[in-house]
């Protein structure tokens, strides 16, 4: 039973499935940027016949190529996890989680063995248009794999197209539609395939600028990072604008999340957007929840209002008006929500009963509620809150999730910044002669990466407690088995995965030194 | 018919010499990549990570039970 398990089980399978991920995105956003980086200097070699911009190509395909060969397959090992660890929750949402990982795998096995390989094998054996054309495919295909992961990823923040089936326990999909044009899925895929661009390009901008600092390969390091630069200054335009549209459809799916990453405890009028500050203990909780106040802030006035509702006095929900509620401004407080949700549950129990004693006219009654819209509407959309004890327990970790998402916003606008300068001085010619910026730009290599793992850390820590937001919290979803067991697999994975990392940054330093002639 | 195995016998050669004509860190990153596999699906997927519920029971309706008790049984 779920109240036997114990929570260390829960927060070691949690932290087993973070690790498992993070690692995961080391390897992914460098081939989602690469490879379209790639698809671009491949075009202007066959434009042009320009033979420099071969070499280029395929100096940068050598490093998507090892990038691309180390990560492949490490985002299966969190399907196994599904199946053993979160096993619930794996049930319970059925074929909409299925459908899309498996369009995924059938998409990047093709890809993986047909125009990755053209990509690799096939420069001298097939013509130049085709060969261009297995580049942009591996590239498009990429993003396309990449959509159908995220897509699933959306409907755990907001379940959509679905309904619930009490005889199966398991989650139906009623509309395809809903689930891929699920607005979260449309923000986290141009946000996150966009992101990846950034980092590509940081890539490629730090390395040149490594060739540059050691006055090698400079005609190749250029061209680079004047194409990297403009593809990764558009990109970060991009991350911009669809971070912004993100953050209003959390602020309206998910307003707790959306809340603590603004540490916005009183709900405001006119609200300001915090570009910097440090939070301490002001003393006061929400049940066992610290109350964070606000030191050195230095925010934007009126623009989280703006942001958010389109007018710069309005309203914007904070963590007490979410919890409590707030009847002058629609809010439902949780511990309402709290008793719908058990209600839900109760109807469920209810179901199960009728079934079990044989009371066919009752199962039938009970079975049909969860068809009524109304009961969907009001009392199902809240089944997972029949779970907690306090309204509080709603409230995720404020600080980890407003810090992530600043040392995110911040190095986004540093990117910016970067490519500016980075475009500036190439076509100033003067790149060389500015070291500091190409030490620099060598240093945001792994800073990009830092952004893009902050960027999920916002995301899932931000959801907390749920796995499905409103309908599963994580303590129901995971599997009743040994914490030992779980503990064994972290370890096994840390070791795993360390390996590959140091495997794939040696092969790639070594194969950097070597440079484009080998 | 030999149209096809023709065609296949192209798609055949040109993986062979793409697999035959691989530079240093083309071989190396194919080993690392099946003593990968050979981890993932070997080792993890058959002794630490069978599918709780497809080992637990033998049907889906004993697997549904099982998660309505979840689901329902806490509290």
């Amino acid at each position: 039973m779920i109240e036997n398990i114990d929570l260390s089980l829960v927060n070691w399978s949690r932290a087993q499935f973070a690790l498992t991920a993070i690692y995961h995105w080391l390897f992914v956003p460098l081939t989602l940027g690469l490879s379209f980086i790639l698809a671009f200097m491949e075009t202007i070699y066959v434009r042009t016949g320009d033979e420099t911009w071969k070499k280029i190509t395929k100096f940068w395909m050598t490093l998507f190529g090892i990038n691309f060969a180390i990560g492949v397959a490490t985002g299966i090992i969190l399907e196994f996890e599904f199946g053993t660890n979160w096993s619930n929750y794996s049930w319970f949402v059925g074929d909409i989680f299925g459908a899309p990982l498996a369009i995924e795998g059938i998409l990047a096995f093709f890809l993986e063995s047909t125009f990755v390989a053209v990509m690799f094998f096939g420069w001298n054996k097939v013509g130049k248009k085709f060969h261009l054309a297995s580049t942009w495919l591996v590239a498009v295909g990429a993003s396309l794999s990449a959509l159908w992961i995220l897509v699933a990823n959306s409907w755990m923040e907001n379940p959509v197209g679905m309904i619930f089936n009490p005889d199966t326990a398991r989650n139906e999909m009623n509309s395809f539609r809903d689930v891929i044009l699920n607005p979260v899925a449309i923000d986290k895929f141009t946000h996150t395939v966009t992101s990846g661009f950034v980092l590509g390009s940081v890539f490629v901008v730090g390395i040149s600028s490594w060739f540059l600092l050691r006055h090698r390969e400079e005609a190749m390091a250029r061209k680079s990072i004047l194409l990297a630069g403009i593809f990764g200054l558009v990109s970060s335009l991009l991350v911009a604008f669809t971070g912004d549209s993100s953050a209003r459809t959390i602020a309206r799916v998910q307003p707790v999340k959306f809340a603590s990453m603004e540490a916005l405890y009183e709900g405001k009028s006119g609200a300001g957007l915090t570009v910097i500050g440090a939070l301490t203990d002001k003393g006061e909780r929400i049940g066992e929840k610290t109350v964070h106040d606000m030191k050195m802030k230095l925010e934007f006035p009126k623009l989280l209002s703006i942001m958010t509702t389109g007018e710069e006095n309005g309203y914007v929900p904070g963590l007490k008006d979410l919890v409590n509620g707030n009847p002058g401004k629609g809010i439902v407080p949780v511990s309402e929500m709290m008793e719908r949700g058990k209600y839900a549950r109760q109807v469920l129990i209810d179901y199960k009963m009728a079934k079990e004693i044989g009371d066919e006219a009752s199962a039938v009654a009970l079975g049909a509620r969860f068809r009524e819209q109304d009961f969907i509407d009001n009392y199902f959309r809240y089944f997972g809150y029949s779970y907690f004890d306090h309204p509080w327990q709603v409230i995720p970790s404020v600080p980890v999730i407003f810090y992530s998402f600043r040392i995110m916003v911040g190095l986004g606008f540093f990117f910016i910044l970067l490519f500016i300068l980075a475009i500036s001085f190439q076509r100033r010619q003067t790149l060389e002669r500015n070291r500091w910026f190409l030490w620099i730009a060598l240093f945001s290599v792994p800073l990009a990466y830092l952004a893009s793992e902050l960027g999920w850390i916002v995301t899932e820590m931000g959801r907390q407690p749920w796995i499905i937001q409103n309908l599963m919290p994580v303590n129901i979803a995971v599997s009743n088995i040994s914490t030992g067991a779980v503990q064994t697999t972290f370890c096994l994975f840390a070791v795993l995965f360390t390996a590959l990392l140091i495997a794939e940054v040696s092969i790639m330093v070594r194969q950097i030194k070597n440079g484009p002639k080998h | 018919m030999i149209r096809m195995a023709s065609a296949l016998r192209s798609v055949f050669l040109f993986y062979y010499e793409g697999f035959r004509s691989m530079s240093w860190w083309g071989k190396k990153v194919w080993l690392i990549i099946i003593i990968k596999l050979c981890i993932i699906f070997l080792l993890l997927r058959l002794f630490f990570f069978p599918d709780f519920l497809k080992t637990k029971f033998r049907s889906d309706r004993e697997r549904s039970d099982y998660v309505i008790e979840q689901l329902t049984g806490n509290k």
